[in-house]
């Protein structure tokens, strides 16, 4: 598939247990007449893990982010998603949407400051951490703003300072890029990547987009549609920093794409 | 290894340099508001001439002679309410009235609020009872008046029954809109940030809520003046109150007197409405429900 040129030293990897599905199924509705959105899923994230979803419409990876995310239980099998200590499995996990999901009724540095706040953690303390937060994905000055006054990019950069506040160790990405424009989304590819090198959290991170998967994934998982099941897994054995526009991740990305239209094609009949 | 840096672009502008281009561009493109002063006279200038047309009128009607008995002239109204300006008898009567106006009005928040909140949130009272506020909301003030006759006697805590009766569903409705309107996305991030129970209702669904509710309380406060206003005209209890100051003065045939204090009572109105209006602007400003440069 693709050449191993340098892999980047991993510091804090293998230190906390894996996020780990065995025979994950998800009905809704009843036997008959429901749907089932999840078939028979089983996935391990290493600890430190970035793991890429691909999948097209229909794939079950909004049910499947929200059962690691603890919102929603299996129908069938286990999710395992590590507890990191003194935290409930409600902070153990943090989400980014492709909306920035911020609340509008609060500034930007009081919405990083929230999951602080609701750990108890006190003010003087809390205003010091958004701050270092919000400076670290380039937005100092931009604490007193409102979030309807910022663009989409910035939004997702204080949704991704929100979701660091948390302090979680694991981050499952709902799309988050997916509706900025080019430049936007590659200057965040590289945001992204860079707080992902330096911290190693776990990444969980869900997209339509091939490319976008072969940029900044460990590896890519290919689930099919209606009901979602594991289709294939590619490993991404490419250097970092990586370059959306390599010719490494075009011929990995053509790989999938490939088969992830094989089997959209399935459903045309 | 340089991870902050494009390092394979060759002498191009570090992550830190492309990042902070991009959002000086985006934040270019935004508008600034315009100067207070400038916001205000906006404001203003259409208030004064519909005031100006409203006097216009009234001269042209005591021009033509009509009812000369009983319309006064603006002139006289205008002297009439400046010397009344200058009683102590008529900031009694405001303040009266301005006392009883905030009692029942925070017992109308109070018991508008706590149904509202317990209705939205539980589903054997919304059931049960939703449809019979929005029925109450329907009802005018004035039919409760022989309840709070009954239950009170000629009291000011009639009155304030009158005032909750009223008012306190249109609250209630606010509340409970306000609460059925919040995003279950919202909702959903609230708990994976670590809000549960208490906690997501004190930061996640009562803020959300909130524009909502303040229309509410808007409009709870325009029926809690109008039970206020029926209830001082109707119950005589306080002859020094605004209502009664007015009631009083039609018995002794003041008209200039009458007419003065119709215009304090809508000036009233009008003052708390700005308020009220002001605030509803500013809130929709923060939450960005409305564009920051046309407000």
């Amino acid at each position: 598939m693709s050449v191993v040129t340098a892999s980047p030293p991993r510091s804090t990897a293998g230190t906390a247990p894996p996020v780990v599905l065995t025979g994950v199924s998800k009905r809704y509705g009843d036997a008959d007449s429901g749907v089932i959105a999840l078939q028979d899923v089983s996935l391990d994230v290493r600890p430190g893990e970035f793991l890429c979803l691909v999948g097209a419409s229909g794939c079950g990876k909004t049910t499947l982010l929200n059962l690691v995310a603890g919102l929603d239980r299996p129908s069938v099998g286990t999710v395992d998603v590590p507890f990191p200590d003194g935290t409930s499995h409600g902070t153990a996990t943090a989400m980014l949407f492709q909306d920035s999901a911020l609340f509008p009724w609060l500034t930007v540095a009081a919405n990083v400051e929230l999951p602080l706040r609701l750990r108890g953690i006190g003010k003087v303390e809390r205003r010091s951490i958004a701050g270092d937060l919000l400076e670290r994905v380039h937005l100092g000055g931009f604490g007193d703003k409102r979030p309807h006054e910022l663009s989409g990019g910035m939004r997702q950069r204080v949704a991704l300072a929100r979701a660091l506040a948390q302090d979680a160790g694991l981050l499952l990405m709902d799309e988050p890029f997916g509706a900025l424009d080019a430049i936007t989304r590659d200057l965040l590819h590289d945001e992204l990547e860079a707080l992902w090198l330096e911290r190693r959290f776990t990444v969980l991170f869900v997209t339509h987009n091939v490319r976008e998967a072969a940029r900044l994934g460990d590896r890519i998982v290919l689930l099919t549609s209606r009901p979602g099941r594991v289709a294939a897994t590619f490993a991404v054995d490419l250097a970092r920093p990586r370059r959306i526009d390599s010719s490494e991740i075009a011929t990995l990305a053509a790989t999938v794409t490939d088969q992830l239209r094989a089997e959209v094609g399935r459903h045309g009949r | 290894m340089a991870v902050d840096r494009l390092t394979t672009l060759a002498d191009g502008p570090t992550l830190d340099q492309a990042m902070a281009g991009l959002d000086a561009l985006d934040e270019a493109g935004r508008p600034s508001r315009d100067q207070l002063s400038r916001r205000m006279w906006r404001a203003t200038w259409p208030k004064l001439a519909a005031l100006g047309l409203i006097l216009l009128v009234w001269q042209i009607a005591i021009w033509a002679h009509w009812k000369p008995y009983i319309l006064q002239s603006p002139a006289t109204v205008a002297r009439q309410l400046w010397e009344l300006l200058g009683t102590s008898l008529f900031w009694q009567a405001c303040w009266v009235t301005a006392e009883q106006a905030v009692i029942g009005y925070v017992l109308v928040l109070l018991v508008g609020g706590i149904v509202g909140t317990a209705v939205a949130r539980i589903a054997v009272l919304r059931a049960g009872i939703a449809a019979l506020i929005t029925g109450m909301q329907t009802m005018p003030s004035v039919l409760w008046y022989p309840l709070g006759i009954m239950v009170f006697g000629v009291s000011a805590k009639a009155i304030i029954l009158m005032m909750i009766l009223g008012a306190a569903p249109a609250v209630a409705n606010g509340f409970i809109s306000g609460i059925d309107q919040v995003p279950p996305g919202l909702l959903r991030v609230g708990r994976i940030l670590g809000a549960r129970g208490l906690s997501l209702e004190r930061h996640v669904v009562l803020p959300a809520a909130f524009p909502s509710i303040l229309g509410g309380m808007k409009q709870g406060w325009a029926f809690a003046w109008h039970a206020l206003m029926a209830g001082e005209f109707l119950i005589l209890i306080n002859p020094l109150s605004l209502g009664g100051r007015t009631v009083n003065a039609v018995t002794q045939g003041e008209w200039a007197v009458v007419v003065s204090m119709m215009i304090v009572i809508v000036f009233i109105g009008i003052i708390v409405d700005m308020a009220f209006s002001s605030v509803d602007r500013s809130v929709r400003r923060r939450y960005g429900l409305i564009d920051s440069a046309a407000a």
